[in-house]
């Protein structure tokens, strides 16, 4: 009995652990859920630029905090997702995107994958007919001469 | 033989990644570009008290006029205490420093600069980190080169040593001067 009553003790001590360390991340008031589930996909793509990869969601830098701050502010104040990321990257640079935004630069990043598909799919294609034709080619006198050879000297042995 | 080449390509692939690593791993991963110079941005309005007098309000006009070097700093950030050196030696070069006391206290940052010399014209009290913010500030100390029109013109992130001073910010200086 007392072993079951230590257990739920650790049980219960582990929760209240738990929550403390969430704590540190402040409680946000939403009156609107769908604003509620835009801070919280905003705040999981953005990066924290003091950080080694992590989103400003998850991390205790201070600048994260701030940066949380203000997409809430925003957020509360009717801004679009767009306008939200774009105000953050104005300031901390593309760093803090975790998806790269299609421009000049990032055309190789986004494209290369696609680029690489439809080249896998080119070069299977041209080895497949390659194949086909190479053994839809009718015989050559030459190897047809051959094959009636063998064929003949497999009849006579 | 044709063949043969065709079967090099994964090896050609792979080396090509290996270039990549290779090349990835001699990057800095604290290094960020910097937004305000890329798009060779004005310096971001403002308007805050100083530090040594809590009645004198200052705006971005502050940083006009003159090539300006604007410190990001504050009392319980070690790096900037060892930084304090290199910047006094500028201040002595004769090159006009603006500090912005970011996330401190007055009584604090006041103490600092009792400390540790004194090498600003004036600085800017940001408590809340506001202007900060606007200069996309993630971790002090950083440093904003500031032309004559008010551009800003490079961006320092992390500790000033004296071998960045010689090579990089007495330069930037020179040529925005």
């Amino acid at each position: 009995m007392a072993v079951i009553r230590f257990i739920t003790l650790v049980f219960c001590l582990s929760f209240i652990a738990a929550s403390a360390q969430g704590a540190a991340i402040e409680v946000r008031e939403f009156d609107d859920p769908v604003k509620e589930e835009r801070y919280k996909s905003l705040t999981a793509s953005l990066r924290c630029p003091t950080c080694q990869n992590q989103a400003i969601n998850d991390s205790d830098a201070p600048v994260s905090g701030d940066m949380r701050d203000r997409v809430y502010e925003m957020l509360q104040d009717g801004r679009s997702d767009m306008e939200i990321r774009s105000h953050l990257v104005e300031r901390f640079g593309d760093y803090v995107l975790y998806n790269p935004r299609l421009e000049g630069r990032t055309y190789l990043l986004w494209g290369l994958p696609a680029g690489l598909v439809v080249l896998g799919g080119v070069l299977v294609a041209l080895v497949v007919r390659a194949r086909r034709n190479a053994s839809a080619r009718e015989l050559s006198d030459e190897e047809r001469a051959r094959l009636d050879a063998l064929i003949n000297r497999g009849r006579n042995s | 033989m044709k063949r043969r080449l065709l079967l090099m390509l994964p090896l050609l692939g792979f080396l090509v990644l290996m270039l990549f690593l290779y090349l990835g791993l001699g990057l800095n991963p604290f290094h960020r570009e910097s937004k305000l110079v890329q798009d060779a941005r004005a310096f971001p309005a403002f308007e805050l008290s100083t530090l040594e007098d809590p009645e004198r309000r200052v705006d971005e006009s502050l940083i006009k006029g003159e090539v300006t070097l604007v410190n990001v700093w504050g009392e319980w950030c070690p790096e900037c205490k060892r930084e304090m050196p290199q910047l006094l030696d500028l201040a002595e070069r004769g090159i006009r420093l603006v500090g912005v006391n970011w996330k401190d206290t007055r009584e604090k940052g006041l103490g600092f600069l009792d400390e540790f010399g004194d090498p600003f014209v004036v600085n800017v009290f940001d408590p809340d980190g506001e202007l900060a913010f606007e200069l996309g500030v993630y971790g002090a100390p950083e440093s904003f080169l500031v032309d004559a029109d008010g551009v800003i013109r490079y961006h320092h992130t992390g500790y000033i040593s004296p071998s960045d001073l010689r090579d990089t910010i007495l330069p930037e200086v020179e040529k925005w001067q």
